[in-house]
């Protein structure tokens, strides 16, 4: 057999576009991806296309109807709903955009040397994970937010402590899996440092799961966020966010329903999209998320 | 055997028939070519060939059955003259498990693990048998003494678990007798069970074929199997038949050169030759042509082979042969010619194992603080090898004998309860591999069974052979690039391979560059664990004539760890006889594979099967499977056909030494 053709390996990039193309063929993943990508362009055009400023109050029009000035009518101090809704994204996103891959990384590193590691520490170790799960989240966030203070400084680390734990079982899992096989043990016999193992033999095996999570765990963090923001602890007024918005509006919501509608369809169309894309990723990579999420 | 009953009737016809599924590119693809056979009542037919040739679809297809994606490109199976693919679903689910009955290659796991023994077979009846319900119970004890299962009663009341893989085999043909069928079909029904096993199941099918006059379509990539049970024999390549006849014309005198070099590829135990590798792989689905499908790994192709596809022709013979040069088929020779050279080895120590022994049950901390002393067998004991330089031992035994488990120890991977593993007469190795330094670990390499499992699915080759070469000798850019490329070419691989990954390799080419990675680190000792049993016969050959021209270059000593009595015997030196984790025998290989033997590798040669349809096995020892050890005595005594008495149970065998170097722990003074 002498090769007549070389052959090339296909390079990241163009296995990236492989995946993307096995997403937006499926039509969760042509939705899904449409609705985030729609929300991270209007949270990033917003300040420059929204028709008033997020401040600006109007005594005069208190909880207006829909109008040709004001589409979506506007909220008891009398500010632009629409204006509001388009803005209402941006923290959201950028402080769980940020806590995520925090999230996935610590949460990712620590499953796999668990997973390695094996034996007695592993099983202690996820004992207390266990025990960490088993609380109500907004409780153990509560606590940090209510002797910390708000604030994106603290919100973001809090977010990205919380919601690694869930990484962990499963960086742990998709470990245990990649250990028992015999490439893992041929290194360990050739006498490859644990960290080796990890960067070479691991990671590129553990890393579309710790993907797929990572998405999933994207949108329950912006739903937490906006639930803390809806508590009062999540964004300052008077910068506009979903979850604030839909506390102030709601009670009113007899008589003025959009002022709550529009940043709940806002919150749960971001949402439904990461939800579709995660599923689509997960196919794309073949990984059956409904086998490997616990939580 | 061959003309025992003539046929009466064919019960099973295929016409003509092509399968196919839809490619990427939108054509349809063939998996199947063509394929006309007829099976007749009470006939045995045997389907052969390599991986992928298609033998296991055109059993499934008589059954009407597809596999997703698969679909009728012509042509149609008929059963007693019903046309399969045109009936509808539930006619078809009336034939099927019924009158047509399958028995899967791994029957364990088409047992239900909750449903007791007794009440699948009994659901297999009230679907299929016409007798009243009350007289299932009976029936059930019925059909699982008629395969030979011991005591009955008491397996009626068993899970799945708790039966062997023996025994579960023989379930699953009980359930397709159930439906009492008129055709049965086996797809490779022994494969993964031990030889023992394996030549009592082919027994107990050879006699309820001829008792019950079922026809029998038997599926296999070893033709030792084939010849013991079959009349007919198929040859199957790329989706073709390319030979068809009695099991006498196929395996005596095969007239495609096909059929010669794949019977040449088989190691066998009269031979002292390494079997004849057949170069090349067959093409995909699809590939093959206008001409031969054979024609790039022919011998004797002309012209002509590549440009016109030969018809399955009718030889004087009898048998039917689809190639052009029928005539010159003879030129190629059915055994292999090259002889393992005798290398000559130094008297320098490669490897010593003392007093081994090896537990897989860790004492507890709460057993430990309580002062409990643990009483458990240990898995493996006693082990005393010392290994020359440049010498092979081969490790052979039974699933569970502990073979793997001492590689793994020898490795570092696994540590020893007690005993020492030492190289090159020098200090005793750690027995953890962290603990080991950097040339220890060089020195000794290690191979796996399954390259599938053994090489990274997400590095390229040049990455996974990488790894050794910068770790041991840090080398970098282009000098490391340049060994790669050198190692590549070793295997007989190429440079080109370099950016490719594992997936886009074949079995054997996946293989290679694992026994590649083993060599790069310049090892003294390569343990080899089974590591041609995942491979084709063909592929087979070629590995182990790979091996032996790397020891003879290289000087290495390998530990070749085997259930194939064959393989190890074409490849070894030294052979050691493993039986429950216990050595049994030690010696040179002709002494060990020689008339004075111990009375388990007696029991393990004579149910070795050869591709000769007069060969018969010798079987003496049942096929009970121990899964641990006796706590004293001799560890065979419960299976050993020469017992002596109860000397055997409560007393360790002795060592006899019959000729220098030949060891045999046996009570049996006159081995």
């Amino acid at each position: 057999m002498t090769p007549s053709t070389t052959f090339q390996r296909p390079s990241h990039i163009a296995r990236l576009g492989t995946v993307f193309v096995d997403i937006i063929v499926r039509p969760s993943g042509a939705i899904g991806l449409t609705l985030v990508i729609a929300h991270l362009v209007l949270a990033l055009i917003a300040p420059f296309v929204v028709p008033y400023d997020f401040t600006e109050m109007n005594a005069t029009l208190v909880m207006a109807p829909p109008s040709s000035l004001h589409w979506l009518g506007t909220d008891h101090l009398g500010r632009d709903t629409l204006t509001r809704t388009l803005m209402g994204g941006r923290e959201a996103i950028l402080v769980t955009g940020i806590a995520t891959p925090l999230a996935v990384m610590w949460g990712g590193l620590v499953g796999i040397f668990f997973g390695l590691a094996g034996g007695k520490l592993d099983e202690v170790l996820m004992r207390i994970v266990d025990a960490f799960l088993s609380l109500p989240w907004i409780l153990k966030m509560l606590v940090l937010i209510v002797t910390f203070g708000t604030g994106i400084e603290v919100l973001i680390p809090t977010l990205a402590f919380f919601y690694g734990i869930p990484v962990i079982r499963i960086a742990r899992a998709a470990t245990h899996d990649v250990v028992a096989r015999d490439f893992v043990q041929a290194a360990r016999a050739r006498g490859h440092s644990k960290m080796t193992i990890i960067r070479q033999e691991l990671l590129p095996n553990v890393r579309d799961a710790l993907l797929v999570e990572g998405a999933m765990r994207w949108s329950w963090m912006l739903l937490a966020f906006s639930s803390l923001s809806f508590l009062g602890f999540g964004v300052s007024p008077p910068t506009p966010d979903w979850g604030l918005m839909i506390a102030d509006a709601r009670g009113f919501m007899s008589f003025s329903p959009l002022g709550v509608l529009a940043p709940m369809v806002g919150l749960s169309s971001l949402i439904i999209g990461i939800n579709l894309t995660a599923d689509a990723l997960a196919k794309a990579l073949g990984i059956d998320r409904a086998q490997k999420a616990p939580v | 055997m061959t003309h025992s009953t003539m046929p009466t009737g064919s019960v099973i016809s295929v016409d003509n028939l092509s399968i196919g599924f839809r490619g990427k590119a939108g054509h349809m693809l063939p998996v199947l070519r063509n394929i006309s056979l007829d099976v007749h009542q009470g006939e045995s037919i045997g389907l052969v060939g390599e991986s992928g040739s298609g033998k296991s679809t055109l059993a499934l297809a008589m059954m009407g059955y597809l596999k997703t994606g698969l679909r009728v490109l012509n042509g149609d199976v008929s059963f007693e003259g019903q046309k399969m693919f045109s009936q509808r679903r539930a006619a078809l689910e009336s034939i099927r498990g019924g009158r047509l009955a399958l028995i899967p290659q791994n029957s364990g796991q088409s047992l239900t693990p909750t449903l007791r023994i007794g009440a699948q077979i009994q659901e297999a009846l009230k679907l299929h048998s016409a007798q009243p319900s009350e007289t299932f119970g009976a029936r059930v004890i019925e059909l699982l003494s008629q395969v030979r299962l011991p005591d009955p009663a008491s397996i009626v009341e068993r899970f799945p678990h708790e039966l062997s893989g023996g025994q579960q085999q023989r379930v699953a043909i009980a359930m397709a007798l159930a439906g009492e069928p008129e055709a049965l079909l086996l797809d490779e029904p022994t494969t993964g069970l031990d030889v023992t096993t394996q030549a009592h199941i082919l027994e107990l099918l050879r006699d309820l074929a001829r008792d019950m006059g079922m026809a029998m379509v038997y599926v296999s990539h070893d033709l030792g199997a084939i010849a013991r049970v079959c009349d007919r024999v198929a040859v199957m390549y790329a989706g073709e038949v390319a030979l068809e006849g009695s099991v006498r014309q196929v395996l005596r005198d095969p007239s495609h050169p096909y059929a010669r070099g794949l019977l040449a590829s088989i190691p066998k135990l009269s031979d002292i030759c390494l079997p004849r590798a057949l170069d090349g792989r067959p093409p995909a689905p699809g590939g093959a042509g206008q001409g031969c499908a054979f024609v790039s790994r022919c011998a004797i192709a002309s012209d002509v082979c590549s440009t016109s596809r030969p018809d399955l022709a009718l030889q004087p013979s009898g048998a039917r042969s689809r190639c052009h040069h029928v005539d010159k088929v003879h030129e190629i020779p059915l055994s292999g010619d090259r002889e393992v050279g005798k290398r000559a080895l130094s008297d320098e120590t490669s490897l010593s194992l003392k007093d081994l022994a090896i537990s897989y049950a860790r004492p507890s901390l709460w057993g430990k603080s309580v002062g409990r002393e643990d009483t458990s067998v240990p898995t493996v004991e006693g082990i005393n090898v010392a290994l020359r330089r440049g010498e092979t031992l081969g490790l052979v035994g039974e699933s569970g004998s502990g073979k793997s488990t001492i590689l793994k120890t020898i490795a570092g991977l696994l540590p020893p309860l007690s005993g020492e593993v030492t190289a090159h007469g020098g200090a005793p190795l750690p027995s953890k591999v962290e603990k080991r330094a950097s040339t220890e670990l060089r020195q000794i390499q290690m191979i796996f069974q399954n390259p599938d499992e053994s090489l990274n699915p997400r590095q390229t080759i040049g990455q996974i052979l990488a790894q050794p070469l910068i770790l041991y000798f840090g080398l970098s850019g282009q000098a490391l690039t340049e060994k790669t490329i050198l190692l590549l070419d070793q295997v007989r691989l190429g440079g080109h391979y370099i950016d490719r990954l594992p997936s886009q390799l074949s079995g054997g080419e996946k293989q290679r560059v694992a026994v590649a990675r083993a060599f790069a680190a310049e090892p003294d000792l390569v343990l080899c664990d089974e590591i041609t049993s995942a491979l084709d016969v063909s592929v087979q050959a070629a590995m182990l004539e790979l091996l032996d021209d790397l020891r003879r270059q290289k000087n290495t000593s390998y530990v070749f760890v085997s259930h194939d009595l064959a393989v190890v015997r074409a490849l070894s030196d030294r052979v050691a006889v493993l039986y429950q984790g216990r050595l049994c025998e030690i010696g040179p290989t002709h002494a060990v594979y020689g008339a004075k033997s111990h009375p388990y590798t007696e029991v393990l040669l004579g149910a070795v099967l050869e591709p000769d349809p007069d060969f018969t096995p010798e079987l003496s020892a049942s096929d009970v499977v121990e899964l641990a050890p006796p706590a004293m005595g001799c560890p065979f005594q419960r299976r050993c056909p020469k017992r002596i008495g109860s000397i055997c149970d409560t007393v360790a065998p002795p060592l006899r030494e019959p000729d220098y170097g030949h060891k045999i722990w046996c009570h049996i003074e006159e081995i």
